[in-house]
């Protein structure tokens, strides 16, 4: 879909991009990087429409610097900004930027028709685009994008100043586009936790060098853990203390909670982490099972000690995490790297919530 | 505006749709919800071309507030039938009194009836690029087929076409009214001919500068306020200036100071070149070398505008 190689863009006081070498698939990618990282030049280079300085890109098999305009016939592009005209209707505004990819005039109203159903518009597809909420706006954005049926669309932060429905909403369309559609997205955010759920892959920049770039379950996988929460009881004044030496008699891998949340949350010393897949029972195939061994074997565990349970639960790893602790770079200094705090929030366990305000802190990586 | 069948969002689909392949939501339980499905297009894609030339109709509609709410339409439509009205009253004249010549000109109908062009093209220009900077537009264009020379050259050849149909409407309704009133044939029709001329040039020059002008702000107000005044501020002054020069019998200097103004500089150029003869103080027409120059400076104006339009979004990227 998308090959870069060296490419390098410099401004006479900033070098956006310095010799990206990237190659995108086909499928959902997500483009992270906080503000500044690189993403929008990218983006111009890629549509053709800023010349590289070095090292070069094709897009859908074909060079950017050369056939610029061909390419844009074939991609489509969602701005960040706002770029809807108040005066005008929805279906008037996405005909015209039909016909402005180059569709006939009957073909773009019947795939204007189309494209609005799909993004969800309905009868207000007919009145003025002023009136509308900040979430059809993101859908009429989203459709002119679409209206011409490319085979690539370049999504800047689609989901920005949409309230946690209308980004969900959004979420499972730009999957839609891609599953429902055949359409590759690639897709910017400087919010990982959106990615997480909606790319197969996913690429992250700073400062306009290549930190990553895998497959999503690449940086989800690892091992699954199990966090468990105990009460205390007389016999056992520190519950989660007494669990973790009876747990690791038993021959499970027992870890610090911190290790996963990053920082000591309030409380975080009365759970206790359990690798899932325990080393004993492990294999390649049957996770399931192993999975039940070692509930059976924590079940046990609290049991014989006459504690309570409060909650046990499955945790896997987040792409944050990743960074928190692996590939991030001591260079990237702090408040340059991409922000953390908003995506995890959305991530799929609750339970953890109260851990993630420290996250954030600063979006300092270092 | 949208000829498309208004369909019920959940269209209920024929039978034969639910087997589409990618249909995708809507088939569990009792009520289906028959979704067509995402379906592609293999038809054609025309290209750069078509999208500029689909740029420059929808600019030369929007400039008549085709296209666009009704409000848009109010102004332009009053103000192509304030220039038509002196003319349809002018047949009436002709045509009831048994005129043997037309109470105005061609070129002269042009030239007197500048401020209502004025506030036309004031109008009109900011309507055309103004808005697109501001409502950000334009990088949704750059990211269609068309590059940025194509967008200044659908937008010139737009406006300049609006004014071309707002200067010359008057004008064809003067030439009906002068067959209508059995005037010359041959003559009429030359005159004609160099009336529309004229108005072309004078669109020309006017939509260059207005949209030059018009292009340094989102704003719609200040561009209407900047054009309004570089049109019509000059004008004024140079006027002014050619009547005192003429009170003073300086011979060639009103011709001179006439370079100085859009309005004087069409104005001489129709007088020595287009059969009519100008509006300029005491009388008297420009000198055929005068008018070269006119020409001249009317040709740089032109490209200059030209050029500092595709500056001007040269850089306008994404």
């Amino acid at each position: 879909m998308i090959a870069t190689e060296n490419l390098t863009k410099r401004f006479p006081r900033v070098t956006a991009l310095d010799r990206l070498t990237v190659d995108i698939t086909p499928g959902v990618t997500g483009l992270v990087g906080a503000n500044g990282a690189g993403k929008s030049t990218l983006i111009k280079i890629l549509l053709g429409l800023s010349p590289a300085t070095e090292g070069g890109a094709t897009v859908l098999g074909m060079d950017v610097s050369t056939a610029g305009s061909a390419v844009r016939e074939r991609v489509g592009y969602m701005p960040e900004h706002d770029c809807l005209p108040p005066d005008v209707s929805a279906t008037e505004f996405v005909v015209h930027m039909a016909r402005m990819a180059g569709l006939p005039a009957t073909a773009a109203r019947e795939r204007t028709a189309d494209t609005l159903r799909h993004v969800g518009l309905y009868e207000e597809r007919y009145r003025p685009m002023g009136g509308y909420s900040t979430g059809m706006k993101q859908r009429v954005k989203l459709a002119q994008a679409l209206v011409h049926d490319p085979r690539l669309v370049l999504l800047d932060e689609p989901t920005n100043g949409l309230d946690p429905v209308g980004r969900d909403e959004m979420l499972s369309l730009i999957r839609r586009v891609h599953t429902d559609f055949g359409i590759s997205v690639l897709v910017t955010s400087h919010l990982l936790g959106e990615l997480e759920r909606t790319c197969d892959h996913v690429v992250v920049i700073d400062g306009g060098t290549l930190l990553r770039s895998s497959a999503t379950a690449d940086f989800t996988r690892g091992t699954p853990s199990l966090a468990v929460e105990v009460t205390d009881s007389d016999t056992h004044p520190d519950g989660a203390a007494a669990l973790r030496s009876a747990l690791a008699e038993r021959g499970l891998t027992v870890r610090d909670d911190t290790a996963a949340d990053g920082a000591r949350a309030p409380g975080a010393g009365r759970s206790v982490l359990v690798d899932a897949a325990n080393a004993d029972t492990a294999d390649a195939a049957g996770n399931d099972t192993d999975d039940e061994a070692v509930y059976d074997a924590v079940r046990d565990a609290v049991l014989d000690l006459g504690l309570g349970l409060v909650r046990m639960e499955q945790r896997r790893q987040r792409i944050a995490d990743v960074f928190q602790h692996g590939t991030a770079q001591p260079g990237a200094g702090a408040g340059n790297g991409p922000q953390y705090g908003h995506g995890s929030a959305h991530a799929p366990q609750p339970a953890v919530h109260a851990t993630q305000p420290q996250k954030g802190d600063g979006g300092d990586v270092a | 505006m949208s000829p498309e069948p208004r369909v019920p969002p959940p269209a209920p689909a024929p039978p034969a749709a639910e087997s589409a392949p990618q249909g995708s939501a809507g088939r569990q339980g009792g009520d289906v919800i028959h979704d067509i499905g995402y379906r592609n297009y293999d038809g054609p894609r025309l290209g750069r071309g078509y999208a500029r030339r689909s740029l420059y109709v929808q600019s030369l509609r929007g400039c008549y507030g085709l296209g666009r709410s009704a409000k848009s339409k109010v102004l332009p439509m009053i103000l192509l039938a304030v220039v038509c009205l002196p003319a349809a009253m002018m047949v009436a004249i002709t045509v009831q009194g048994h005129l043997r010549q037309q109470p105005l000109g061609y070129n002269n109908y042009v030239i007197q009836l500048q401020p209502v062009i004025g506030v036309f093209v004031a109008a009109a220009a900011p309507q055309a690029v103004s808005l697109d900077l501001r409502f950000r537009v334009v990088p949704l264009y750059f990211s269609r087929p068309i590059e940025h020379s194509d967008y200044v050259s659908a937008k010139f050849a737009a406006l300049f076409t609006a004014l071309f149909v707002f200067t010359s409407l008057p004008l064809a309704i003067l030439y009906l009214g002068a067959l209508l009133a059995k005037l010359e044939f041959a003559d009429q029709t030359g005159d004609f001919a160099l009336g529309l001329a004229c108005s072309a040039l004078f669109s020309l020059l006017h939509a260059g500068i207005a949209l030059a002008l018009a292009a340094l702000t989102p704003r719609r107000g200040f561009g209407v306020a900047a054009i309004i005044a570089a049109l019509t501020v000059p004008y004024v002054l140079i006027s002014a200036l050619q009547g005192i020069a003429a009170s003073q019998g300086v011979g060639s200097a009103p011709g001179w100071i006439g370079l100085g103004s859009a309005g004087t500089l069409i104005d001489g150029i129709q007088a020595a070149f287009l059969g009519g003869h100008s509006n300029f103080p005491g009388g008297q027409d420009p000198t055929t070398g005068q008018a070269s120059v006119y020409v001249l400076v009317v040709a740089v104006l032109v490209a200059g505008a030209y050029a500092l339009l595709l500056r001007r979004y040269r850089k306008a990227g994404l």
